[in-house]
């Protein structure tokens, strides 16, 4: 019965969507405010009932209803209570209905905050949203459905949810990424209804700003929380695998940090219109690729969804409408846009720009590695892979200019720069960066890597500029403290955003240096050394768990002749899906982590063991959240709130009259 | 797919599930070496071959027993003295050049390196040429410079009404 | 700028995405994990392997060729090779000749009891412990079917499963032409092949 309403309250749902896509758009073509006003409720609706279905699955999963048919194949009754939640994500379909129920709400978040916005503007954007909608929830009533039902053949017990996704990074993952996947959406409605109206301007940017940070954040920190995650989860010890899938969330990712940096362009400055919204056009469509790549099987991945060509070409048509479509109108639109703005080449403008151009060219570079496989395939010309080795050589070249750029970009004014002026400021800081970049791994490590010394040159360069920055920012006023607060919290979000980058590239550079991994066999009692650090393996005890049994071998970790900790690696045999998982043991520190993984019995009594020293790992996602907290910051600038009170006495004002 | 690929990918496809291998783990062996270089250049080596049975991974990563396989065939060559340049051909005769995550240069693989050089090409140019062309005070036709004011004067009404409303 | 060159400047992102989603199109109804074989065309490697029933004895790559034979990949831990092996026994009923590669198996006893309980469609038995052969063929998996040649070229490999369909579409024409050209017998229903070669041949 629940799953029949949670099934219901798709298909109305669905209609609302409908109707949020028709009702406003023909309102603003007839000028009738009241059909526009509808635009508001019909949101709340649809959010409504997208709710109520989501509810009825997780119920399904909590109280083990195995009459549906995806909780029978993806939950078990010996599942934790918390991981028979998380399954409702665990499969294609509940991870879909996820991602609506998250579309649904940025929609319903918009329709609350956007009273500020012009009815026409705010009626268009909604319209944009439903129409999403609407093809999301007809995939989903059509080829997805998470209620079907496995009646008359109810099984007694589910077949568990995957021994990977029992994990507590799982929980929060995919609802932080479909969170920043489907933000993006936002940006893109935006853009769209702007093209629509035909008027693109600095109070449109202003507006889309803070969701497209938003939208950001979320992705960032979801993309940092899923490489975490397959740190410690997998067993393997790397972060980043350019996988299809993790390509997938970079790439809008990419496009989102471009189109951010765009939109302060357009704001501040009305330059650079079409193509910040060729941006906003992008990021989303970006997101829908990967939404595709994931779920249709074109590409080989570990992390993909069981596929089904019906889905796969139901997704690719409705990529078609939305990207094609949003495309055609840009082209038809954006092209009549006229720039008036003036800008010299040493100017932010050309910073932004340029920094806008790296990461289109990053972008394009995790695209066509992505898909050229897939292309080559169909060529006829035969399999290739393209992995690690390619895109870190890329990207090895694309961030020297990149972070360059990124350090001087904000030293720079806004129309025009004297070179003069900056000079002795941007000379001291790069040539403290080159010092100490060279100087720390001579100190410190063991041997002088080249491409150590250049990253962190990079990094500390980007530090030193910002610094550079502010004390030129503060260097006019008399009252440090005070000025330092009267930069705003927009500005600080800035900088914070780019030392986060700084930090994020030290974590990446020394663990591509400096990282060491060992494969090591070992028997209860021996010991094995590394980096001064002593892992002496104790015992193996059998553990029986609550959907497992597992072996767990006990380490303990010494470091001249004090203890460090005791970790614990384990083999996990899940019962039901029969799949042996690795747990790590992980020794968490500032500066290292040591990293040590349980492999197969030797015969012999041994054990092999993977080793790893990790040195500065931590740095990697400690930087992103840093991004992330910057762009925190920018949001909760005062210029979008006090926008807010204001605006809502227009809302008053303009609600009656329809524009 | 269909019933085709061996037991391995069976269990995955009958798992029905997000992820379709189950994940690896430690490799049961365990090589020693004489040299430092010898290591690393095993190292790198088994992290840029991909395993050809497995979804997407590296033979480094993965527990397929051809992984196994590829890692000691590896293990061997490098002990044998053999470079890095000869182990990726003697792997690539055999399994084609989908089994090096870097693809070999060619007529249909070249887009990877020029479609990016491209556009950065272009990106850069647009911006020098655009910027220049700013410095110079605008050039417009008649027509052209009355959209442009038009735009101005509408662009400066809406701050100003932007500022009524602060 | 010319407003028309300026519109088509700005139709480029659409025209890119068209394009790529031609490509995303074709690409669903093709196996992304299926991999074409580089040995196709060229001969088997070299090697010497020992006899399955016999540890003793040792075959080379001189036991290929003279007939177009298939080397058929299998192992006791491989369920689906436990499915199509009933219908290679079929195959050497007609009269196909076999090599079996057994391939890291987990014991010479478990294969030869395997043989023994479901029958040996294979004329000689290979037993690869240490997967070098495999490797050298690029096997990546088991179950995979090699045809070859009279002179010992590799025609064509297939993935997965032998049965009635694949041999019937993919397999025996292949095989059967093979034996046309070495001059050799086959059975009528594939007599036109030797036609459609001497027209031109078709593409496999």
């Amino acid at each position: 019965m629940i799953a029949e309403i949670g099934h219901f309250s798709l298909v109305i749902a669905c209609a609302f969507s409908l109707l949020l896509t028709v009702v406003p758009l023909t309102g603003v073509a007839r000028s009738h405010g009241g059909q526009m006003a509808m635009a508001r409720p019909l949101t709340y609706g649809m959010f409504l009932f997208t709710l109520i279905s989501f509810i009825a699955l997780c119920w399904g999963f909590l109280v083990s209803d195995f009459s549906i048919l995806n909780v029978a194949q993806n939950s078990n009754t010996q599942l934790p209570a918390i991981y028979k939640l998380t399954a409702v994500w665990g499969s294609h379909e509940g991870s879909f209905l996820l991602w609506m129920l998250i579309q649904a709400g940025w929609a319903a978040a918009l329709a609350l905050f956007s009273k500020r916005l012009p009815l026409v503007f705010a009626a268009r954007v909604l319209a944009v949203m439903g129409m999403i909608g609407v093809g999301f929830y007809f995939f989903m009533l059509l080829t997805s459905n998470p209620f079907d039902r496995t009646i008359p053949m109810i099984p007694v017990d589910g077949h568990d949810l995957n021994p990977l996704l029992q994990d507590p990074g799982m929980i929060i993952h995919p609802p932080l990424l479909y969170m920043g996947y489907v933000g993006f959406s936002v940006a893109f409605a935006f853009a769209i209804a702007a093209l629509l109206g035909g008027r693109l301007d600095a109070s449109w940017a202003r507006w889309s700003r803070p969701w497209t940070i938003a939208a950001w954040i979320f992705l960032t920190v979801g993309i940092a929380l899923g490489s975490w995650w397959a740190y410690y989860e997998l067993g393997w010890g790397g972060w980043w695998f350019w996988d299809p899938v993790e390509n997938a969330s970079f790439m809008p990712w990419l496009a989102g940090t471009a189109l951010m940096h765009s939109l302060a362009v357009s704001e501040k400055r009305g330059s650079f219109k079409s193509w910040t919204v060729l941006l906003a056009i992008a990021a989303f469509s970006l997101s829908l690729l990967g939404t595709f790549l994931v779920r249709s099987g074109v590409l080989v991945s570990v992390h993909a969804f069981a596929t089904d060509p019906a889905r796969g070409t139901f997704l690719l048509g409705f990529l078609g409408v939305v990207i094609g479509g949003s495309l055609l109108l840009y082209a038809l639109r954006a092209s009549k846009v006229v720039s008036y703005s003036r800008y010299e080449l040493f100017s932010r403008e050309v910073m932004l720009l340029g920094n806008n151009v790296l990461l289109v060219v990053a972008t394009m570079v995790v695209l066509l590695g992505t898909l050229l496989p897939l292309v080559h395939q169909e060529l006829g010309l035969g399999s290739i892979s393209i992995g690690e080795p390619f895109f870190d050589q890329v990207f090895m070249w694309l961030t020297i200019p990149f972070a360059l750029m990124v350090g001087l970009g904000p030293l720079v004014r806004w129309r025009r720069q004297k070179w003069a002026d900056i000079q002795k400021s941007v000379l001291l800081a790069f040539t403290l960066a080159v010092l100490l970049g060279w100087a720390l791994p001579a100190i410190f490590a063991e041997r002088v890597s080249g491409l150590a010394v250049l990253g962190l040159l990079l990094a500390l360069w980007i530090v030193f500029a910002s610094v550079a920055e502010i004390k030129m920012r503060i260097a006019q006023r008399d009252n440090i403290l005070s000025s330092l607060v009267k930069l705003g919290p927009s500005h600080w979000g800035m900088v914070l955003g780019h030392l986060g980058f700084a930090v994020t590239l030290i974590g990446i550079t020394m663990v591509q240096n400096y990282e060491v991994e060992r494969d090591v066999r070992l028997s209860p009692g021996q010991s094995y050394s590394e980096h001064g650090y002593t892992f002496h393996f104790e015992e193996l005890r059998a553990i029986e768990g609550p959907n497992y049994h597992s072996d767990k071998a006990v380490i303990h970790i010494t470091r001249n002749e004090r203890d460090v900790e005791t970790l614990f690696t384990e083999k996990r045999f899940y019962n039901v899906r029969r799949q042996v998982m690795t747990q790590t043991g992980l020794q968490v520190g500032f500066f290292r982590d040591l990293y040590i993984a349980l492999g197969d019995e030797l015969g012999d009594g041994s054990y092999a063991f993977r080793i790893h020293y990790k040195p500065f790992v931590r740095w990697i996602w400690a930087g992103a959240l840093i991004m992330a907290l910057g762009g925190a910051l920018s949001i909760s600038d005062k210029r979008y709130r006090l926008k807010r009170q204001s605006a809502r006495v227009m809302g008053q004002t303009s609600k009656g009259t329809p524009l | 797919m269909s019933k085709a690929l061996s037991w391995l990918s069976l269990l995955a496809l009958l798992s029905w599930t997000l992820f379709a291998v189950s994940a690896a783990s430690a490799s049961g062996e365990t090589y020693t070496f004489e040299t430092d270089a010898q290591e690393r250049q095993y190292r790198q080596l088994i992290n840029e071959l991909r395993c050809p049975k497995c979804q997407n991974q590296t033979i480094a990563d993965s527990d397929a027993p051809l992984a196994q396989d590829l890692r000691e065939r590896v293990y061997q060559m490098t002990m044998e003295g053999q470079s890095r340049g000869e182990i990726i051909e003697f792997m690539r005769v055999r399994y084609g050049d989908f089994v090096h995550y870097k693809p070999p240069l060619n007529a249909s693989t070249l887009v990877l390196w020029l479609g990016p050089a491209a556009v950065l090409i272009i990106g850069v140019l647009t911006i020098v040429v655009m910027a220049k062309r700013q410095k110079k005070a605008l050039n417009l036709s008649v027509q052209e410079q009355q959209r442009l004011d038009a735009l101005l004067k509408e662009e400066q009404s809406d701050e100003q009404s932007e500022e009524q409303r602060r | 700028m010319n407003q028309k060159l300026k519109t088509l400047i700005f139709l480029l992102p659409l025209l890119a995405f068209l394009g790529l989603a031609g490509f995303l199109y074709s690409g669903l109804f093709s196996d992304p994990s299926k991999l074409e074989s580089v040995l196709v065309g060229r001969e088997v490697p070299p090697f010497e392997l020992p006899d399955l029933y016999n540890p003793d004895q040792t075959h080379d790559q001189s036991i290929l060729g003279g007939e177009p034979m298939l080397l058929n990949v299998w192992a006791t831990w491989c369920p689906t090779c436990y499915a199509e092996h009933t219908f290679l026994n079929t195959l050497r009923e007609e009269g196909v000749y076999i090599i079996g590669l057994n391939y890291k198996d987990d014991s010479r006893a478990a294969a030869v009891n395997w043989l023994q309980e479901l029958d040996d469609p294979y004329q000689i038995n290979l037993f690869d412990q240490t997967g070098m052969l495999a490797l050298d063929l690029g096997v990546y998996g088991a179950p995979e079917t090699y045809v070859i040649d009279a002179d010992g070229i590799i025609l064509h490999r297939h993935v997965g499963d032998m049965n009635e369909r694949v041999w019937q579409q993919t397999v025996a024409p292949i095989f059967y032409r093979a034996r046309l050209q070495a001059g050799l017998s086959v059975p009528e229903a594939y007599r036109h092949l030797a036609r459609d070669s001497e027209q031109g041949g078709i593409d496999e």
